[in-house]
């Protein structure tokens, strides 16, 4: 085999498949850069918010990149938990149910977001405690300015919390 | 056809057209024992030129633009543009009756075991065409831009969330956006009146053509040689044809009827809302095509992994038919044990159907899980149910 000689028709063969080859590749790359978000929509920017709006027991949802954000602030009847609560007193989550990206509704009277698509259900935390949800509602990447949030950039809050969960 | 000197033999000397019209009508045998069951492939061609045709007249005027779409299909398809209404139900509703003509034909294929050697072919190409045909109208469900279809769009797109590695980025560059948006819209667009349309034909032809090889299946599943067909059997043009004209205009009756009496049920009130991506409707499902599936989905509440890779395995195991049964006896009709299973499994579907269509909780949530388990069973049943059929066939023969 190897000391076959490569003919002229071989040479050809594969420097003609090899440039199709080049040529195919760059047209599929080029179609799937098409499909990417554009650039307007990736630089969506930062969405800031004042959480002393929120009055306690009361619950805001915010846009966020298009996606709603849930700020809950809390009461002390409501479920405790350390590692998911930001600047003392609110829940700040993601409103896109962890199983299948629905919108969970906060039940006021029992406390917690209940999932319409599938039933799955969440405390006041955002951990799910109920149904197919496979994780608590994501916390968005947040950063503190006073009582501001500015959701979509790391703070050292978000990095503090994310190291304790 | 044979006129001499004509313009069809003009033609023929260039084109050998009757070579081909010998080939896919005029000596394309099939077997007398068929029964109205054999009319339906034939159905999903007439659904599909409607569909086509409809879809032509829909394309004139929808705008395929996050903030234009809903207008363009409820104001000027729907009140505007004379008789735009014909075309939209005429196009919603063959959307609905193309699964229901497809799911017989998927029925009868399974009952007389037309997936069977020789007909593998026939069987995967008509597979992809099921696949095909729910991505059109998956693509096509988002175009009126309702809070169903953008709901719709936004929990199955989610599902390829939990593709290991690439999922999260790959669901982003499905939309265009971090969520369904108008770049979305225009891509599900495109793939619904080209490319997927496209397809659609092409896997149609060689659909077709793979029928013409081997043959049609018949009642008893008796292999046939087209010798002994041609003696026994009947052409497909014009016997067959003269038949299914009739069948044609009975079902065209049903298919108007609906069209025009009774179009409700191939439109949800929901979407008649305008999409709002902040504003989950309280109850998403699918149209009722996918009910079973998405059942399957749901069933298995307590595992979502477990759930999504029941609901693939759900819409694909139904290619691997004709390696799953090797039974030596080819129909349905001479398959007792198999009979029970076949219909077991009709049951079945339409069990997961109108489960689907209902609150996933409580008893209805275990329920789903029984009947996802059945559904896979009947599938798990195939080599027994074939083991048992072939040692009954080698006593038999000794």
């Amino acid at each position: 085999m190897a000391d076959d000689k490569m003919s002229r028709r071989d040479f050809l063969l594969y420097a003609m498949g090899g440039w199709a080859a080049v040529g195919v590749a760059g047209v599929l790359y080029a179609m799937y850069k098409t499909w990417e978000p554009l650039p307007d929509v990736k630089a969506q920017a930062t969405t800031k918010f004042d959480l002393s709006k929120v009055k306690p027991g009361q619950l805001k949802v915010i846009s966020w990149r298009g996606k709603p954000v849930f700020i809950l602030h809390k009461t002390p009847d409501m479920k405790k938990c350390d590692n998911r609560t930001i600047a003392g007193e609110y829940t700040v989550v993601l409103g896109i149910c962890t199983h299948l990206g629905c919108i969970p509704n906060w039940e006021a009277d029992k406390k917690i977001w209940h999932c319409p698509c599938h039933g799955g259900e969440y405390n006041a935390c955002g951990v799910n405690i109920f149904g197919p949800p496979p994780r608590p509602l994501e916390i968005p990447p947040f950063k503190l300015e006073g009582k501001t949030i500015v959701i979509g950039e790391e703070g050292p809050e978000y990095k503090k919390l994310m190291g304790q969960a | 056809m044979e006129k001499k000197g004509g313009f069809i033999e003009w033609l023929d000397r260039r084109l050998a057209i009757t070579a081909v019209w010998r080939i896919m009508m005029s000596e394309y045998y099939l077997p007398k024992n068929i029964n109205f069951l054999w009319s339906f492939g034939v159905l999903t061609m007439l659904v599909f030129a409607i569909l086509v045709v409809s879809g032509i007249f829909l394309l004139m005027y929808y705008k395929p633009d996050a903030k234009l779409a809903f207008d363009s299909v409820n104001k000027t398809i729907m009140m505007d543009v004379a008789f735009g209404w014909v075309f939209r139900h005429t196009h919603a509703v063959a959307a609905s009756i193309m699964f229901l003509v497809l799911y017989i034909h998927i029925a009868r294929g399974m009952y007389y075991g037309s997936y069977k050697a020789p007909r593998e072919v026939v069987w995967i190409t008509g597979f992809l065409l099921f696949v095909l045909m729910s991505a059109t109208a998956f693509t096509g469900y988002l175009l009126p831009w309702g809070q169903m279809s953008y709901w719709a769009a936004q929990t199955i797109t989610t599902l390829f969330e939990k593709i290991p590695f690439i999922g999260p980025d790959l669901v982003i560059w499905i939309r265009g956006n971090y969520i369904v948006a108008d770049a979305t819209l225009t891509r599900f667009f495109a793939l619904h009146v080209v490319f997927l349309p496209l397809l659609l034909i092409v896997v149609t032809a060689i659909h077709l053509y793979a029928v013409r090889i081997v043959g049609s299946n018949n009642e008893d599943g008796i292999p046939m040689t087209k010798e002994e067909k041609k003696v026994k059997g009947i052409p497909f043009w014009p016997v067959f044809m003269a038949k299914e004209y009739f069948v044609m205009s009975v079902f065209l009756l049903f298919f108007f009827y609906l069209v025009f009496f009774n179009y409700d049920f191939a439109m949800d009130p929901i979407n008649f809302q305008p999409a709002n991506i902040l504003q989950t409707p309280p109850h998403i499902y699918p149209e009722w095509y996918f009910l079973a599936y998405y059942e399957v989905l749901r069933g298995f509440f307590f595992s979502q992994n477990l759930g999504l890779i029941a609901f693939v395995a759900s819409m694909f195991i139904i290619l691997f038919m004709p390696w799953l049964d090797k039974s030596p006896i080819v129909s349905g009709k001479h398959r007792p044990l198999y009979k029970i299973a076949f219909w077991v499994f009709i049951l079945d579907f339409l069990f997961l159907t109108i489960l689907g269509k209902l609150p996933p909780t409580g008893l209805f949530a275990w329920l789903g899980f029984v009947g996802s388990i059945v559904f896979f069973l009947f599938f798990a049943a195939l080599p027994i149910i074939s083991k048992i059929e072939k040692s009954q066939v080698e006593r038999a023969g000794r």
